[in-house]
């Protein structure tokens, strides 16, 4: 199963130099200031996270040097860390990084139906990026909403109770750059018990 | 079944605002100077009375973790709270840090005080990008407020709270992986001893704890040990949120009183098994790491730490995945396969080959893809990886399958007949 994030290859593709944006140059400071002044190595994930954000979704070699630049750390440890965690993405993305998730309590209610749902709208296969990367779609292991299975997660935001339908139209209104709901789809407030609606 | 004023989280669902005035409408930082004013040994002993144990899944008692911590070891002493939630089924932490973060904020200053720490760090998983904002700005609320900072809530002690996202990895949920990833590192657990308490962050003394023990203690301080106590049975006391997920009506996250029976527990709130209580295949009561429970047994099981060891499982997380008669149960677990040989650190060997191989293997089983005696193999690779590994990830992984033979044997053994007959 591919996913950009499980991949242990630094990507070929050499991009222009990568240097902080000024707003994220500030945003480092204070993250720093959160661990003891020679401690500062622990910043080291959201570090690569602001990374991440300011290089469209995945971290090219040039920003992971960077990265070790800012922590005076050397970047085999930088490296390191990015391979070994899941949502570093080690190549380059589409503009839509849906994520499904596929452990057993989303699978009892229908979580392979959202994957083929994603493939033929997305028209690419799981683990792959898109002809005019609008979307990536992958498989991933429990994301931690399991009460409002089945679930994915589109970019930074969940999208939870679905069935094939509200999946469909999703990824059709993402295609057409219209806006989406975040949250459940059926109306429901977080994970309480009620599943029927006036509205 | 719990009564209204007996719950602890009171604006589970989010109705209510989770921000700080509504926060402090239902109770939360309203007399936390009193509390601190206990002093640390007087709480740690109400928590001790009170019998909490770890909401995160071993089920430790919580008044005693905390009482590990030295009182003067003359280094920065650490709170961790681990919010890294990602135990298939549990999705509890997530409802009390987007709708009720202050109950956990005041938890913290509590907790941290107890345990003679001037600094929390709260590990919460990279996904939860929404909850953590809004943690994040109760953080900001609370320090804007004097509720924490320097003189936190006029006590004079100083205590600080940070918020540090993870970046995806299963096993940042063990406290010693949790800490490597904390210090920049790669999550991969740390042999014991030492243990936290003597050297955990950065060397020094650390608690790590779960969220939902951390949100509770404040409420157990005010009301008194004696009422947490009274709910529940003895060494299983107190409430309990359980996630309920998979072949219900209505999935839901609910809190109640610990040892309720399972099957009131599915019935009562979450609408039922779908296709009737009859139609119930299989429930596993804790979390994937726990071994799953046939339908007789879950007739009668009552959900606490105790009564679950009994039947060979356990609540860990309580989180409740149900799966009635139309699951490929072979499938499930092999799932839980999956997931357990994705999440491997990849540091000790019988867990990264072997979650590899007991992945390979029930896949194979799905299809009766193997012999009679591969069953027996299986089994026997589990029994070698179970507590040999420097963590617990290991037996998790090796538990939901021993508990598939355990009461579902006949059915793979059927499916390997009839891939026979097929082939024949």
């Amino acid at each position: 199963m591919h996913h950009p994030g499980t991949n242990n290859k630094v990507y070929k593709k050499i991009n222009d130099n990568f240097e902080w944006s000024s707003e994220n140059f500030k945003k480092i400071s204070e993250i720093i200031k959160k661990y003891p002044s020679n401690r500062i190595q622990s910043a080291v994930i959201p570090l690569l996270d602001l990374a991440q954000r300011q290089n469209n979704g995945w971290l090219s070699k040039n920003s992971m040097e960077k990265v070790a630049e800012t922590l005076s750390m050397s970047y085999i440890r930088v490296l390191e860390v990015a391979t070994f965690y899941s949502m570093f993405n080690l190549e380059p993305i589409g503009k839509n990084f849906v994520q499904i998730c596929r452990t057993t309590p989303c699978w009892l209610r229908g979580s392979d139906k959202l994957s083929k749902v994603a493939q033929e709208v997305c028209e690419t296969n799981i683990g792959e990026t898109g002809d005019n990367e609008i979307f990536t779609v992958v498989e991933v292991e429990c994301l931690g909403a399991c009460c409002n299975a089945p679930m994915v997660q589109i970019n930074d935001d969940y999208y939870e109770d679905l069935d094939e339908e509200s999946f469909k139209k999703i990824l059709q209104d993402l295609k057409e750059n219209k806006s989406i709901k975040v949250g459940s789809q059926i109306g429901r407030k977080s994970s309480q018990p009620e599943r029927k609606f006036d509205a | 079944m719990l009564k209204e004023k007996d719950k602890i989280f009171k604006n589970l669902y989010g109705f209510e605002d989770w921000k700080l005035e509504g926060a402090k409408k239902r109770g939360v930082w309203s007399n936390t100077k009193e509390l601190i004013k206990m002093g640390s040994e007087k709480i740690v002993e109400e928590i001790k009375n009170s019998q909490l144990r770890g909401r995160g899944g071993a089920g430790f008692p919580a008044g005693l973790k905390w009482s590990f911590m030295p009182k003067d070891s003359g280094k920065d002493h650490y709170l961790v709270v681990n919010a890294d939630e990602s135990e298939p089924g549990t999705c509890k932490d997530r409802e009390i840090m987007r709708n009720d973060p202050h109950l956990l904020l005041e938890g913290c200053l509590v907790a941290g005080f107890a345990m003679h720490a001037h600094t929390c760090y709260i590990y919460i998983r990279g996904e939860y990008y929404s909850e953590s904002s809004n943690l994040q700005k109760a953080i900001d609320e609370a320090y804007a407020n004097n509720l924490i900072g320097k003189n936190a809530c006029g006590t004079g002690w100083n205590f600080d709270i940070y918020l540090h996202r993870g970046a995806g990895a299963y096993i940042c949920g063990e406290e010693t992986a949790l800490l490597e990833s904390l210090e920049g590192k790669k999550g991969q657990p740390r042999l014991k001893p030492p243990f936290p308490a003597g050297a955990g962050l950065y060397g020094c003394p650390t608690t790590v704890t779960n969220v939902e023990t951390v949100a509770v203690s404040p409420t157990i301080l005010r009301r008194g040990s004696k009422w947490f106590a009274g709910l529940g049975s003895a060494n299983n006391t107190g409430t309990k949120i359980f996630s309920i997920s998979g072949h219900v009506n209505n999935p839901c996250n609910v809190e109640e009183e610990m040892g309720i029976p399972l099957k009131e527990l599915i019935e009562k709130h979450a609408g039922g098994v779908i296709g009737g209580w009859e139609n119930l295949l299989a429930v596993i009561p804790g979390g994937a790491s726990v071994p799953l429970l046939p339908k007789s047994i879950c007739d009668t099981v009552k959900m606490d730490f105790d009564s679950l060891k009994e039947v060979q499982s356990g609540l860990g997380t309580a989180a409740v995945i149900v799966m009635n008669k139309s699951t490929d149960i072979v499938e499930a677990i092999a799932r839980l396969s999956h997931f357990y040989k994705h999440e491997s650190c990849g540091q000790c060997t019988p867990c990264r080959e072997g979650t590899g191989w007991m992945y390979r293997m029930m896949e194979k089983m799905v299809h009766g893809n193997v012999e009679h005696q591969d069953i027996d193999k299986i089994l026997d690779v589990t029994k070698q990886i179970e507590g040999h590994t420097i963590c617990a990830l290991g037996d998790a992984a090796a538990w939901p399958i021993q508990g598939l033979f355990r009461h579902f044997r006949p059915e793979i053994e059927k499916r390997i007949q009839e891939r026979n007959r097929r082939v024949a």
